[in-house]
């Protein structure tokens, strides 16, 4: 048994530590507003400069930009980079098959994950507006969303959790199949429609976010707009085809968009199931196994490279038009 | 509101669709809720039947929660979930008082100090966003262990950081950096620019105006955005196994549950109350600010 006393003694430093951190902060903060706030013109622009953006950019371009210099050149070395090698980790990649598959899989979360997201988003959010009970409904829904993909993998384990036929099923889903008369399968080894069953996973933790942005979204059309509609006869599916999926069309683009960024970077799901076998592997995955467990540097950044290559169209696109809204 | 003719608004609205969101609420929560009987349950009856026989014959117990909070040894490691918890912690509080912090003060300054490159700096970081961390842990965990150079230049000297909790929560400030300095960024930009310059015809100047005028104000927003933080590094996996993989003494409680995930899989009667454990902060976080939250979300989404 563990006592309070041996988890304070251990637990003690961090929370010295976290406290350090904060007084280390807030103390040079106070006194860098005390002693700048006696300063004035040019020079205080300066220094204002320096303590309010040069450290966050600092952070930033150790954090992100450096690095991401660094692996894009080690994307052309060796294996232990201490050799260039030129396309050849990109070149191997591709002919490397279980790669490929990882790459099949990354296109096919890409492609199915945003498309279903986005889909039951825009459907909640539209049938729950001004529904009795809306805040209740949104909640359970958007629950997942404050649950880590970990946890959430392992509760989904749990649904998916496997008994022979005879046997008392754990599983919720083996239990329906019973029930149905089917023949249960074990769903995470169900290749290739295992997939599928890790894409739940995903869609239950993402649906809520899709929901309650659109959801404001929704929310904010004009209603003389959706009057005047209903006055020439539009309802139902129509009124929310011609009005309400135009009027917030920016809203899909941005939730469509953030989806597609999340499967591309998607780990924890994938690394707390199956660990990428099984036939389920995708890139973020596997860039993860070949740098840190086969220790292949060269051909674990080309596919970190690669991801990269596959969020620019989206990172363009998005500043593209942020720079239209700031000219309005 | 109260001029909107009944039905405006609703095209769905009918006996259908509250079924249809029924069953989805009903389907999004039933997962959740066979975690929770689970962990309640003796290991004996996990193993011969499923939680939702759980209520025919009522039968619950804490000892697996005793188990996993204060047992140690076994399958439960050797100090029990509690030290992991506090790893979180303060893993999280310093990531996400520094990340809010310095991106405040950088929204500010992007947003109302004028500097040659403003625009482009702005940009930049923005782009920076769609960086995906995987592009950066290795040459981060290399320059927290030997320093960055950079065509044979040294641009900066090794930190001694390692196997500290300091190597798992600087990576996730600076990582959360571009978002938090974008969305504040939305917020700060569109407050009246005549409030500003009217403190500074007062004679004040960026640090008083900040402190005067933007911290209160963007109070907030300040929150809404700290507990997005708060969830996102709380919740983190790919981070915690880069830099906190290599010591149970920095790890949070991600990456041990995904280890009890991993080599106890079918022992529920351990892995389900650590599940719940780990994910009861965050629906705490989440329940109790909600409101908070969700208008954060849609500060840097959603253009009223």
């Amino acid at each position: 048994m563990i006592t309070w006393s041996s988890l304070f003694a251990s637990s003690w430093p961090k929370i010295v530590q976290i406290f350090t951190v904060l007084i280390i902060f807030f103390g040079f903060y106070s006194v860098a507003f005390a002693a700048g706030a006696k300063l004035k013109g040019k020079k205080q622009n300066k220094l204002a400069l320096a303590l309010f953006l040069v450290p966050a950019l600092i952070l930033v371009m150790t954090g992100l930009g450096i690095p991401a210099i660094q692996t894009f050149m080690e994307s052309f070395k060796n294996a232990d980079s201490s050799k260039w090698v030129g396309f050849a980790n990109y070149s191997n990649a591709i002919k490397d098959a279980d790669i490929r598959l990882a790459f099949a899989n990354t296109i096919a979360w890409v492609v199915i994950c945003p498309a279903i997201v986005t889909t039951l988003g825009i459907s909640l959010a539209t049938m729950l507006n001004k529904m009795k009970r809306e805040a209740v409904a949104k909640s359970l829904i958007f629950m997942p969303m404050a649950i880590s993909f970990v946890g959430g993998s392992l509760i989904w384990n749990l649904m998916y959790s496997f008994q022979e036929q005879k046997d008392p099923q754990t599983g919720l889903i083996g239990q329906f199949f019973v029930w149905l008369h089917i023949d249960v399968k074990h769903l995470l080894l169900w290749s290739p429609w295992n997939n599928l069953f890790l894409m739940v996973i995903y869609i239950w933790g993402f649906t809520g976010f899709a929901m309650v942005i659109l959801s404001a979204a929704i929310k904010g059309i004009p209603s003389e707009i959706e009057e005047a509609a209903q006055l020439d006869g539009a309802t139902g599916i129509k009124l929310f085809r011609t009005i309400t999926v135009p009027m917030v069309r920016t809203t899909i683009i941005v939730v469509l968009t953030t989806a597609m960024v999340g499967t591309l970077k998607l780990f924890d799901v994938i690394h707390t199931t199956t660990g990428g076998n099984f036939k389920t592997d995708v890139l973020s995955n596997r860039m993860f196994d070949e740098n840190f467990v086969y220790l292949n540097y060269g051909r674990g950044s080309a596919l970190a490279v690669l991801i990269f290559l596959g969020v620019i169209p989206i990172t363009y696109y998005n500043i593209r038009s942020l720079r239209l809204e700031r000219k309005h | 509101m109260a001029t909107k003719a009944p039905g405006a608004n609703r095209p769905f609205t009918s006996p259908i669709a509250s079924l249809v969101v029924t069953v989805i609420a009903v389907l999004w929560t039933v997962p959740t809720f066979g975690l929770v009987v689970t962990s309640f349950r003796t290991k004996e009856a996990i193993v011969s039947s499923g939680w939702w026989n759980a209520f025919a014959h009522p039968s619950f117990t804490f000892d697996n929660f005793r188990a996993v909070l204060f047992q140690s040894g076994g399958t439960v490691g050797e100090q029990g979930m509690i030290p992991f918890a506090v790893n979180s912690l303060a893993i999280t509080i310093p990531a996400v008082l520094l990340s809010v912090g310095f991106g405040l003060m950088a929204a500010y300054a992007l947003a109302w100090i004028p500097f040659r490159f403003s625009d482009h700096v702005f940009y930049g970081l923005f782009a920076l966003q769609g960086v995906p961390l995987q592009l950066s842990l290795l040459p981060l965990l290399t320059f927290f262990a030997s320093g960055v150079k950079l065509f044979g230049h040294t641009v900066f000297p090794q930190l001694h950081i390692v196997g500290t909790l300091a190597s798992v929560w600087l990576p996730h400030t600076m990582f959360g950096l571009p978002l938090v300095i974008y969305l504040l960024h939305n917020f700060v930009s569109a407050l009246p620019r005549e409030l500003l310059e009217a403190a500074r015809i007062d004679g004040a100047n960026h640090f008083e105006v900040f402190r005067r005028i933007i911290l209160p104000l963007s109070l907030p927003a300040v929150a809404s955005i700290a507990i997005f933080q708060f969830l996102w590094i709380w919740n983190d996996l790919l981070v915690a196994l880069v830099f906190a993989g290599g010591t149970d003494d920095v790890a949070p409680l991600t990456l041990h549950l995904a280890n009890l995930g991993g080599s106890l899989g079918s022992h529920w009667e351990n892995v389900a109350p650590a599940a719940l454990v780990s994910i009861i902060i965050p629906l705490i976080v989440f329940f109790s600010l909600q409101r908070f939250f969700v208008r954060g979300l849609l500060a840097g989404s959603v253009k009223a």
